[in-house]
């Protein structure tokens, strides 16, 4: 790069043309290693990233699930039973939570089909700054809570983030989706996908695609974007609630794997 | 550039091929953990939500 300029009468007929040749020597560093990068970079966004992210993502899931296990959070207090709920499963009339502050983590969701093990942290809102980039699964504001008659709306990112929702179009009819609280698990049963336009906000209403039409049942909805690596339209993924599963009874069937692993 | 580099670093060839790898992974480290993150956001963005 800067070769001294002492003019010996060896160096003397080369010497130009190594410093103009140092220039381009250096350009052409530079570029190789920008495009060594700018591959990196493709590795890391297809394979590596999202495996790096979600797996930091899963282990504070299960921290938090460890914690509510060994009671070290007090939250269940601030749960209140099901206000008349009244529908006809056999399991425990579920306790819904109580709604949460923006960015609040109040429950885990687990998907067996995604993995024994998957889990992430579902927390209240759905900005990406506030939730889906730093967390993970957002809930939407205004939609059911666990457990709740209505519709449990989530959102979380199919890439980059870890994306929790990257494989949610190879769910298959009857997968287990369970979101876990302090007072315990609420399996609900995937049933259909559908793809709408990103303006479909009546996949979020009580009972999906019927707006004006009052909670007739217990309905949960994940929403992602579609197709992979554009934006141009969502996934919406209906599931049905099946059981509640108070903590004291300990980890639902619909979870047996899961909890083994 | 990486001549200069070289030049740079201390002791026999060896040293410095294992100076260089542990740059290298330090290097690859903070791009993966840290810048590529951080660029992702900007140029993958991702909408999963209707509104």
């Amino acid at each position: 790069m800067s070769e001294p300029t002492v003019a010996t009468p060896r160096r003397r007929r080369s010497q130009p043309s190594r410093g103009r040749l140092g220039v381009v020597g250096v350009i052409g560093e530079i570029l190789i290693t920008v495009g060594v990068i700018v591959l990196l970079y493709v590795v890391w966004q297809l394979w590596i990233g999202d495996a790096i992210v979600g797996a930091q993502r899963q282990a504070e899931a299960q921290e938090i699930s460890r914690q509510w296990a060994t009671g070290e959070e007090d939250s269940a207090s601030a749960a209140t039973p099901a206000p008349g709920a009244g529908s006809g499963t056999a399991s425990p009339e579920p306790v819904v939570p109580a709604a949460v502050g923006e960015t609040e983590v109040f429950a885990t969701l687990h998907i067996p089909r995604f993995g024994d093990d998957w889990v992430f942290p579902v927390a209240e809102g759905i900005s990406k700054s506030g939730v889906l980039d730093p967390i993970g699964v957002g809930h939407y504001p205004g939609t059911a809570m666990p457990g709740a008659l209505g519709n449990v709306a989530l959102a979380a990112h199919r890439y980059t983030h870890g994306a929790p929702f990257e494989n949610v179009p190879s769910l298959r009819i009857g997968d287990a989706i369970v979101l876990e609280t302090p007072d315990g698990w609420y399996t609900y049963r995937f049933r259909n996908l559908e793809y709408v336009r990103p303006d479909e906000v009546s996949v979020l209403e009580p009972v999906p695609q019927r707006p004006g039409v009052a909670a007739d049942g217990r309905y949960l909805t994940l929403t992602t974007c579609s197709p992979m690596w554009s934006t141009a339209e969502r996934i919406a993924a209906y599931a049905v609630f099946e059981s509640f599963t108070p903590r004291a009874d300990g980890a639902p069937d619909s979870l047996a794997s899961a909890e083994g692993a | 550039m990486y001549a200069a580099l070289w030049r740079m670093l201390p002791g026999p060839w060896w040293v410095r091929v294992v100076i260089l790898i542990v740059l290298a992974a330090a290097v690859v480290y903070a791009l993966f953990f840290h810048v590529f993150p951080w660029v992702s956001g900007i140029i993958a963005p991702d909408d999963v939500t209707v509104r």
